[in-house]
């Protein structure tokens, strides 16, 4: 047996079992919600992998998923739980609409530039808030940043229902069109956008910066042991805030780049989960970015598919949270070899 | 007067949804156990209670369920995180994921419709409007003490502390670590469940998608700021309580902010209660919480 396939062969093996295991239970799920599971397996990888249209959009949904990955991964690196690229999602969205909206008279690449820089500025301050909050060692960043996935839609609600909803259409609470130099150029005959390239660059930086710059090497020295860090003058309270801020600046960017390729205008309903599925892939990928890569093409497959299933088998949408919850219990409940901690 | 004694009649109506899901985590925590899940659980609990006091006309029917379904959800995670060693933090999120999901699919054909109540009873005088209840409000005020007393007055909440310090050596003084964990885990689930059904077939009688609003998280809160006390999560409750109440009225009245930023009270007086009195809780809180227990060898 070639060597390759020696050392390969019990991962392998491993990732078959689970993904059966997924499927099993999530079908034995659907018997029980009175739908046919070998239809609804077929219709969901007809309609999302076979056809070019359904492939294609399933890569234009892996834009904000590489994002908020790597907002989740980089905190992960320094040993922090960001559950908060939500918040930092809408926040980015918010301040880079404010750019898309306040900002006249600026050629396309300069307004671009400006309003990215604005969506990563909202994400960043949003993910500082918990990152200060922990530096300091006042509170854990766990709370603080699911509790600021409360405030973030509230907030972008106030702006949107408010000073800055479109007078035209007075029924739909949203805010009036971006202006074309506003909008992110996107591939003839796809959605396919600058969003998507802007995830593979960021992910490209992360691997490399991660496993072959000095700061790197920080950064797993703060995420190891962070005692030990401190003793070797590493600044682990700067490395936490600056974690927390790059990964919300990157959960921001998601943001804005999903409102103006996809939507055109900021709305509340911009996000269907993109932060918490950010988490997930984290947690499959475990920060490695090749990891990051897979498994944001697999989530986003799970997310398409649960809009197949919502129009074929008309389940609610919230079947895909009960599919990813799913995922999760059975990666979590595989056994480790003895002193791994998950 | 009269509009301060509305307020704090409300006060006590919204801090018993709250209170069941702290209590429930105080006690999980003090064997060592974190649970991002209670949030999953409220909704669980929520929209399983509406859907049977809805098809039963029976809202205690409800309440049993919905104990039950936060039970078993419950189980699960203590089974993760004691027999699989999972990570407490993943396992918690993955209920969270699961409670919002199911609910919603679950609670899908009762979305604006009415069940049947939990019936009131006043508190005062039988004439008073303000100060009714239903019984698991009145519950909810009994069980905080009797928890306290469990745990630091009792030989079995004494065990139940020894493994939130440290398991092995209550492994070694023959607790059995995952047993007690178990039963913590069991007793969380059923609070927060009741809570969250208390939200749908007690207070507002209807069932909506993610009506908890952040709740479970919130609990979560109120326990650090409890410092693992029952009696402290009373007060944390009530604030809570009151925050909400609040909200409401000034709502009611009209006054011309708008009412995403009134919404905005209890999440900002939550983390504003972390910053003052979760500091430093360190040294309070139980030595082996969120870790994971491989076992004495």
């Amino acid at each position: 047996m070639p060597n390759f396939l020696r050392r390969w062969k019990w991962p392998a093996l491993r990732l078959i079992v689970t993904v059966v295991v997924i499927l099993g239970v999530f079908g034995l799920f659907l018997l029980l919600m009175g739908k046919d599971p070998i239809k609804a397996y077929r219709d969901t990888f007809t309609s999302n992998v076979l056809n070019p249209r359904g492939l294609s959009e399933l890569v234009v949904r892996m834009a904000p998923l590489l994002l908020t990955a790597l907002a989740v991964a980089i905190p992960f690196r320094v040993g922090l739980i960001n559950v908060g690229a939500e918040g930092q999602f809408m926040l980015g969205a918010l301040l880079g609409s404010w750019a898309a909206l306040n900002v006249q008279g600026l050629p396309q690449p300069l307004h671009l530039l400006l309003l990215i820089l604005a969506g990563m500025v909202g994400g960043a301050l949003w993910g500082a808030i918990p990152g200060l909050l922990r530096a300091l060692g006042w509170i854990n960043e766990t709370i603080t940043t699911l509790l600021l996935n409360y405030l973030a839609p509230l907030i972008v609600g106030y702006f949107v229902f408010g000073p800055w909803r479109a007078p035209e259409l007075a029924m739909y609470p949203q805010t009036p069109e971006f202006p074309p130099t506003a909008r992110f150029p996107s591939i003839a005959g796809t959605r396919l956008h600058l969003g998507f390239f802007l995830g593979l660059f960021f992910l490209a930086i992360y691997a490399y910066l991660i496993s072959r710059s000095r700061w790197g090497l920080e950064m797993r020295a703060v995420g190891g042991n962070p005692e030990a860090a401190r003793r070797l003058g590493i600044p682990v309270e700067r490395w936490i805030l600056v974690a927390m801020m790059v990964g919300g600046a990157l959960a921001g960017l998601a943001g804005i780049a999903e409102v103006a390729a996809i939507h055109g205008r900021l709305k509340m309903a911009i996000s269907p989960g993109y932060g918490f599925m950010g988490f997930l892939i984290n947690w499959l990928a475990f920060a490695n970015p090749v990891g990051i890569l897979i498994m944001s093409f697999l989530v986003a497959f799970i997310a398409s598919s649960g809009f197949t299933l919502q129009i074929t088998q008309r389940l609610p949408y919230a079947a895909v949270n009960v599919l990813m919850a799913l995922i999760l219990f059975t990666v979590l409940a595989k056994p480790l070899a003895k002193g791994v901690q998950r | 007067m009269s509009w301060f004694l509305s307020w704090l009649s409300g006060a006590i109506l919204y801090a018993a949804p709250i209170l069941y899901p702290t209590l429930g985590e105080v006690v999980e925590q003090r064997t060592g156990m974190v649970n991002l899940g209670l949030e999953g659980l409220m909704l669980l609990g929520a929209s399983v209670s509406f859907a049977v006091s809805y098809i039963t006309k029976n809202p205690w029917l409800g309440i049993l369920a919905a104990m039950a379904t936060g039970l078993a959800a419950n189980l699960v995670y203590a089974w993760l995180v004691v027999h699989r060693n999972a990570s407490q933090l993943a396992a918690g999120l993955a209920l969270m994921f699961f409670g919002i999901g199911m609910s919603a699919l679950l609670g899908k054909p009762y979305v604006g419709q009415m069940a049947a109540y939990l019936p009131k009873y006043p508190l005062l005088g039988s004439q008073s409007l303000i100060f009714r209840y239903d019984l698991l409000v009145f519950l909810a005020f009994f069980l905080a003490p009797l928890v306290w007393f469990f745990l630091f007055r009792t030989r079995w909440g004494l065990k139940l502390r020894a493994v939130g310090e440290s398991p092995a050596i209550a492994y070694a003084a023959g607790v059995s670590p995952g047993l007690v964990r178990y039963l913590a885990a069991a007793f969380a689930g059923i609070c927060a469940a009741v809570g969250g059904a208390h939200l749908s077939i007690g207070i507002t009688g209807t069932w909506s998608e993610g009506m908890t609003a952040g709740r479970g998280f919130i609990a979560i809160a109120l326990v650090i700021f409890s410092r693992w006390n029952p009696l402290r999560a009373i007060v944390g409750a009530l604030v809570f309580g009151g925050a909400v109440v609040l909200q409401l009225q000034l709502q009611a009245q009209g006054i011309g902010v708008s009412a995403f930023l009134m919404d905005m009270i209890p999440y900002v007086l939550t983390v504003l209660v972390l910053l003052v009195w979760g500091r430093g809780v360190r040294h309070v809180a139980p030595a082996s919480l969120g870790r994971v227990y491989f076992g004495t060898e």
